[in-house]
């Protein structure tokens, strides 16, 4: 048994006996992973008599869920709907360019994850970007890299 | 100790309390630094020797001006305050009881200085019952808010009056759900109390997926008291024992602040078994949310807390007969149940007075967008757009022209300046193509493309639609397709048209309201501003010189060569030869930068297309 398998098998098992928790294994197993390894999903889908394609089904509805190792610093930019109308896509165009990544991606050596989020309601700071748990008021596109210089 | 004594001695215990310092610790305060501020609050607080107390706050809705501190006895509003700024507000404002001209907010049409929150126009035109105590108590200490009178409604309709009674109150009182369709509370109350079952489940709705929404996320964080204590009293009135608060996963803050709440309502005996010395029990859970806006629609919702993969069901059965687990369930909204506890203390009558006809009461909104003052308000219904727009907004920042405000997030619709005295109320926001909705209200000018606009939201739907049924699936997608294809300047004739027939479509044959609102954006754009989408189509031109396929940046004649348009440009779009800058057009991402800051105005925009870098 892998430790991937064995940490799954002690988290799943938590939740013994209780009805309607999926998400909350998926929730648990991805604060210990980082994201949904596969590997995992066959224990939950073992214990909980589920098939996998159901799990998947459900983790892959939910925005949240992640099937693939992530960076160590995620950089989430707001495109909520002020962030937009202040310039938003310019800033997310900005820092596509400046890590060579797209919107999604993971940078290789795991150090960056740049994506979206629909709106971390700081409208009033907007644009916004959110660096692990950092929101970040952006003033222009121009000074956007220098957010994360502060990391 | 009965509830009511002690609120009143820890009522007089706070107003012992002479000096006090309110930090703001809502997410926008704190994404300004809230935290440091606070602790260095607490600090210089000691240094100096002075009684006073140092206390977190929730969000009071003035956001723009953040990070808010107050300083009490003098009730002082100060601005935009930073951790340096600390050791002078203790010296100068805590001990000395001076004033901190450059923290007040000044307003900038009258130059008026306010030293207190009531003198901003900002809250001058507000009424707050919801939100009345948000930025006033520690939102992680239920002493603060039983000394404000929390929690009394609880007593007084757990001992006072039978469960038809609080139902009857709710009801007078033409309380319509504030999470965006308006049913009215009462009757879905009195729907779930009807409902034949033993079990019966109470569910909050604080998903709030809209993006620019932050009215819920501010009452969780800022008085999660007011929703437990409303759920409890829903729960009395229609018989239930068992409630969830499902919050999406975003806001972690929220979730925290409401399972501390929980904690301290049982140890206190308010939730849990026989609670205030009453046969009456409830135990209350809450649930994360895992990032679907899908999961904010009610079916959806309850299939989400199911655990199982979310997407909406055909009603009938309603949810008051048949909903969490098949049982009848009684769900609203967060701001719903923050009403509540006010309605049954002073009666349903007293809430009736504000309002209009149809729509009772006060509503929470989240005004965003260009406008001067961002926040989070509270108004009564009825009141016009441009007394909200204007008034407690603040009017249009920096030199823009108002346009129009789009209201209910990403499904609402958009309202011209044409329609700006019409009320704001669920009737009259309906009427005009728009909706209610969750409140979100945004504001554009003249910068903003209304086409862009349009598929900013319709890409938001599409994206989040759960494709159950075919209409919102690929309704929603074709509109894309053409509104993706106009934007990049490839629209043809028609395209308008199609976009009307296949919106009316998506709007009819919809099973829930994601689809049946989701062409809203779009045709009321086409509606009230179809001349853009023409000089889309025809001209290959974006007016409000936003999109960034259309249109070239082009540099007169007239250019003194100042180089800074090259200097601001943040794309190093602007290049130069030996005597002139141009700018590179394949590079240029039309921000607008190099169009404020040029002195002799000199850039303007020529239509065309784009051309694609090679």
């Amino acid at each position: 048994m892998t430790s991937i398998e064995a940490r799954a098998r002690e988290i799943t098992a938590r939740y013994r006996g209780k009805e309607g928790v999926l998400v909350h294994i998926l929730e648990d197993l991805q604060e210990e992973f980082g994201y949904l390894p596969e590997e995992a999903l066959a224990v939950v889908a073992a214990e909980r008599g589920l098939s996998l394609a159901e799990i998947y089904g459900v983790a892959s509805f939910y925005a949240r869920f992640y099937f693939t190792p992530r960076g160590k610093n995620i950089i989430r930019v707001c495109t909520g709907t002020a962030c937009h109308v202040r310039g938003a896509s310019r800033v997310l165009a900005k820092l596509e360019e400046g890590l060579g990544l797209k919107c999604g991606e993971t940078s290789p050596d795991l150090k960056y994850t740049l994506e979206t989020v629909s709106c971390v309601g700081c409208c009033a700071l907007a644009p916004v970007v959110v660096v692990n748990e950092r929101t970040q008021q952006v003033l222009d596109p121009g000074k956007v890299l220098s957010v994360l210089k502060k990391e | 100790m009965a509830l009511e004594a002690l609120a009143k001695k820890l009522a007089a215990e706070r107003a012992q309390v002479q000096k006090k310092v309110k930090v703001c610790m809502g997410t926008g305060c704190m994404g300004g630094g809230a935290e440091e501020i606070f602790r260095a609050f607490q600090e210089e607080v000691e240094r100096q020797g002075l009684e006073a107390k140092v206390v977190p706050v929730g969000c009071q809705g003035f956001c723009q001006g953040g990070p808010i501190v107050s300083v009490e006895p003098y009730q002082f509003f100060l601005n935009k305050v930073s951790v340096f700024d600390v050791p002078k507000i203790v010296d100068i404002a805590l001990r000395r009881g001076g004033e901190l001209p450059q923290h007040f907010y000044r307003d900038p049409e009258t130059g008026m200085v306010c030293r207190r929150k009531k003198d901003m126009p900002f809250y001058r035109y507000q009424t707050r019952i919801a939100m009345k105590d948000l930025g006033e108590i520690n939102p992680m200490d239920i002493e603060d808010y039983i000394a404000v009178g929390g929690y009394l409604a609880l007593a007084k309709a757990l001992t006072e009056m039978h469960p038809e009674e609080v139902i009857e109150e709710v009801k007078k009182s033409g309380l319509r759900g504030r999470g965006g369709a308006g049913f009215p509370t009462g009757r879905k109350w009195e729907g779930a109390r009807r409902a034949p079952g033993e079990k019966k489940y109470v569910i909050c709705n604080g998903d709030e997926g809209d993006p620019g929404a932050f009215m819920d996320r501010s009452i969780m964080e800022g008085n999660p008291h007011s929703v437990l204590e409303g759920m409890l009293i829903c729960a009395y009135a229609i018989g239930s024992d068992e409630g969830y608060i499902y919050v999406r996963a975003e806001y972690p803050l929220a979730v925290k602040r409401l399972e501390l709440a929980i904690e301290q309502a049982k140890e206190r005996g308010l939730l849990g078994e026989r609670i205030l010395g009453t046969n009456f029990n409830f135990d209350l859970h809450v649930k994360k949310g895992a990032g679907a806006f899908i999961c904010g629609e009610s079916t959806t919702l309850m299939i989400s807390i199911e655990g199982k993969r979310p997407a909406p069901r055909v009603t009938p059965p309603r949810s008051v007969e048949q909903g969490l687990w098949g049982m009848p369930t009684c769900l609203n909204n967060v701001e719903t149940f923050a009403n509540i506890p006010a309605i049954i203390l002073n009666g349903g009558d007293w809430y009736a007075q504000y309002g209009t006809e149809g729509s009772k009461g006060t509503k929470a909104f989240c005004i965003t967008g260009k406008t001067r003052n961002t926040g989070l308000i509270e108004v009564p219904m009825g009141m016009t757009l441009k007394e909200v727009v204007f008034k407690v907004g603040g009017g249009v920042m920096g030199e823009g022209k108002f346009k129009a405000v789009q209201t209910g997030g990403p499904s609402g619709g958009c309202i011209p300046d044409a329609y700006i005295d019409a009320s704001v109320d669920f009737e009259s926001l309906t009427r005009l193509g728009s909706m209610m909705g969750s409140g979100g209200m945004v504001v554009v000018d003249d910068r903003t493309c209304m086409v862009d606009f349009a598929r900013f939201f319709l890409s938001f739907t599409q994206r989040e639609s759960c494709g159950k049924c075919p209409p919102c699936r690929i309704g929603t997608y074709e509109m894309l397709q053409i509104l993706d294809r106009i934007v990049a300047g490839k629209g043809e004739e028609g395209d308008i048209e199609r976009l009307e027939a296949i919106g009316r479509m998506v709007k009819k044959t919809s099973l829930c309201g994601l689809g049946q609102s989701a062409p809203n954006p779009v045709l009321s754009t086409i509606k009230y501003f179809r001349a853009e989408y023409e000089a889309h189509i025809r001209q290959k031109h974006c007016p409000a010189g936003a999109c960034t396929s259309l249109g070239n940046y082009v540099i007169d004649e007239d250019c003194v060569l100042c180089g800074l348009c090259q200097q601001s440009c943040p794309y190093g779009a602007v290049l130069e030869e030996r005597d002139r800058f141009y700018i590179e057009n394949t590079l240029c991402q039309k921000c607008g930068t190099c169009i404020a800051v040029c002195p002799t105005g000199c850039i303007r925009v020529e239509p065309g297309v784009k051309e694609e870098a090679v």
